[in-house]
């Protein structure tokens, strides 16, 4: 399960129609407690995929290193990731899954529909390593003030 | 020693810790001290032929060591290494 605060689902969703026609992408901070994660911040970011980016996202790890430095001065960890789907449905790709590798983390797809945030959903990354994993549709909690 | 901050997904493979701290002078033996201290990481971070996995990042301080010396890039004990795995995707 996934509790985040209505500020930052707006914000995430927003995030993807600024950038529409193309993919955004960020960052979700917060605390893992067991099966729940509970955001505290997001931290958008670019898209480094510029060759391609109505179809393809990808965090500079550079730009990770410093948001995950941030977080720990404030006692947030890494929690998950957003992206958006330029008209195309927020359920997760072959590429998503393929690109995934932040087991027990969320990954939340909005999609953006001519420029409208449509549908956001969430999917939990299991399984043991890379030969077993899969992305599981999580509930998305979405409090007014705290997570 | 040299701190490794431990990203979220792999900590159960360290004790639940979000950094180990380790002896080494140079990224391969600070990454080498990390697996022999918790072994169960050897297999997420390196392939059955004992290269790191393409999508394992790894930073000393705010530098990928890809553009440094790779794995035999020196460190300092007031170095910090990051393991980041990457994060991409799309539809």
């Amino acid at each position: 399960m996934l509790k985040v605060r209505k500020i930052d689902y707006e914000a995430l969703r927003q995030h993807g129609e600024q950038t529409y026609p193309h993919e955004c992408c960020g960052v979700l901070l917060g605390e893992m407690n067991g099966e729940e994660r509970r955001v505290i911040s997001i931290a958008p970011c670019g898209n480094t995929r510029t060759d391609s980016p109505q179809n393809r996202y990808h965090i500079d790890p550079k730009e990770l290193v410093r948001i995950q430095r941030e977080g720990r001065e404030r006692g947030e960890d890494i929690v998950g990731f957003y992206h958006s789907h330029p008209d195309h449905p927020a359920r997760w790709s072959a590429t998503d899954l393929a690109e995934a590798h932040w087991f027990g983390c969320s990954y939340v797809i909005t999609s953006v529909e001519k420029g409208k945030a449509a549908l956001t959903n969430s999917f939990e990354l299991t399984g043991s390593d890379e030969s077993d994993k899969k992305l599981l549709d999580e509930k998305i909690v979405v409090a007014q003030t705290e997570a | 020693m040299t701190k490794i901050h431990i990203p979220t997904p792999l900590r159960q493979y360290a004790g639940k810790q979000p950094t180990v701290e380790v002896n080494g002078s140079t990224v391969a033996e600070a990454l080498s001290g990390l697996v022999s201290q918790h072994p169960d990481l050897k297999r997420h971070l390196y392939t059955d032929d004992g290269k790191l996995r393409s999508f394992v990042n790894v930073y000393l301080n705010d530098e990928d060591v890809r553009y440094l010396q790779k794995e035999a890039t020196a460190i300092k004990d007031s170095d910090t290494i990051s393991i980041v795995p990457s994060i991409a995707g799309g539809r």
